[in-house]
């Protein structure tokens, strides 16, 4: 099976074809955002990485960088630096060399803003040109890597979008695929269920260890979630305990084995389900799954009251180069449809089957790789700073 | 009629789509849509939430997904709303 995109030399082809202007860091924004405003075609991803982060952090900050540099829906980066920072534009090319065309401008090179501003938009200029050279190509469907996120959850979307989803899932890991979950908060009560589908001991361990630490940190703040969820909400919806609201947010990842446990925006060694440990912001997860080289993400949604977010038509706004299929599952939202690229909520009215949307999701998944335009992708400019995931002291 | 959604071959509950009263039939579907058998709703039920499938005796497990969703606090008849009054979570709280 094949989606038409755009192939690369090295590593799997991109569903999109961006060329995009990245700071090194947040303090340097303003100038990226006038380079790439002077050039058409041109994508800057601002953002909010700065000095004040420290160990894990800053290297989780350097990998999604790195990442978002190399993923296959990006054609060529421009980075545009400062010289002070403590992730440098020239260590960021380095690693993106390998992998695609990549240029930089900093300030402590070119001497001052302006000169910066007019060599970048020079070299801009050239890449936007070069990326209109491409062609599309038959790509195939083993290229594909796939992000999944759920919000809204509640009883309903348990049965339908995320069902829905996970079948789709479970199809592409058939096909040769990734496949990325992660939100690793919704795996309490149920991660014994997900290390039990881990490929070796490893894997299960690394698995236990992520949402140990996760229980930790949250028993250090002085919370007891499990007394706490699920949620008055969720039980008035149906959802008895942690466990069932557990199952039914990982059921959103498929049923194939786990092959592996990713950081936050480490990219898959191989093809397969994969868990990200990771957010459940949805904008920081993106990014994440973005950096991990996922060239679509899935947003399978929940309904009713407490998920009026899913009615933003862009929501999250920060990454326009990942294309983002979105799912709703609840009939009763269905006045909200036209912001949804794939309708699971007809499940629920016994109309159609699990199986049936599932299969609807996996074609999509071609369609737009080979360019079809996703509801959010469609709506006008509205973008937000990307929000490099970071959990520890910032000084 | 009425359906109720079973995920697992293995469940012994079903998910409700559509409320239904009591003493009112339920058609109890696959994820593939075909029915699995037809059972009575031993009082109203609330679209979201579970209905037995089978009978369940006191400690013994409640399925869905194929998996634990934790243990009965006592009998439950086939076709009785399951929920926090008859379900109690498996999961310890293990905080410091």
């Amino acid at each position: 099976m094949h989606f038409n995109g755009y192939q690369r030399e090295n590593g799997p082809a991109g569903t999109r074809n961006h060329v995009i202007v990245l700071p090194t860091i947040g303090c340097i924004n303003e100038l990226a955002s006038e380079i790439a405003s002077m050039v058409k075609g041109a994508v800057p991803l601002l953002h909010n990485h700065a000095c004040i982060r420290l160990g894990p952090d800053l290297l989780r900050a350097r990998r999604t960088l790195i990442g978002i540099g190399t993923n296959p829906n990006i054609h060529s980066v421009l980075l545009v630096g400062l010289g002070c920072e403590s992730i440098t534009a020239e260590e960021l090319a380095e690693e993106i060399l390998p992998y695609k065309r990549v240029e930089a401008v900093t300030i402590e090179r070119e001497g001052n803003y302006n000169s910066t501003l007019e060599k970048g938009v020079a070299i801009l200029r050239e890449l936007v040109k070069k990326s209109s050279e491409v062609e599309k190509k038959k790509c195939d469907i083993a290229d594909l890597t796939i992000g999944i996120k759920c919000g809204g959850s509640g009883s309903v979307s348990a049965i339908a979008s995320n069902p829905a989803t996970g079948q789709a899932a479970d199809l592409l890991v058939e096909k040769g695929g990734r496949v990325i979950f992660s939100e690793t908060a919704e795996l309490i009560g149920a991660e014994h269920v997900l290390a039990r589908r881990a490929v070796d001991k490893a894997v299960r361990e690394k698995l236990l260890n992520c949402v140990n630490r996760m229980k930790r940190e949250i028993a250090d703040y002085g919370v007891n979630i499990l007394g706490s969820e699920p949620t008055k909400g969720n039980i008035a919806g149906g959802l008895t305990t942690i466990e069932e609201k557990s199952l039914g947010a990982i059921i959103k990842g498929g049923n194939s084995p786990l092959v592996g446990v990713l950081e936050y925006g480490e990219k898959p060694s191989s093809k397969g389900l994969y868990f990200m440990d990771g957010t459940t912001q949805a904008s920081q997860l993106f990014l994440g799954m973005f950096a991990a080289g996922a060239q679509i993400q899935v947003f399978s949604f929940g309904g009713g009251l407490p998920a009026r977010f899913r009615g933003l038509p862009s929501y999250p706004c920060g990454l326009p180069v990942l294309p983002v299929i979105k799912v709703l599952g609840n009939p009763e939202d269905i006045e909200e449809r036209e912001y949804f690229d794939i309708y699971a909520g007809d499940i629920i009215s016994g109309e159609v089957s699990v199986k049936e949307v599932g299969k609807s999701i996996f074609e999509e998944f071609f369609r737009v790789a080979s360019g079809k335009m996703t509801i959010t992708e469609s709506r006008a400019g509205y973008r937000e700073l990307l929000q490099l995931y970071a959990n520890g002291l910032l000084m | 009629m009425k359906k109720a959604i079973m995920m697992n071959k293995d469940d012994n509950v079903a998910t409700v789509l559509k409320s239904v009263k009591k003493g009112g039939m339920v058609a109890v579907i696959s994820t593939d849509n075909k029915l699995v058998k037809n059972i009575e709703a031993g009082k109203e039920i609330a679209t979201g939430h579970k209905i037995a499938v089978n009978s369940i005796g006191e400690g013994e497990t409640v399925i869905k997904y194929g998996e634990s969703i934790g243990t009965a606090t006592g009998r439950i008849d086939r076709g009785t709303h399951v929920h926090i009054h008859n379900v109690r979570s498996k999961v310890k709280y293990e905080g410091s």
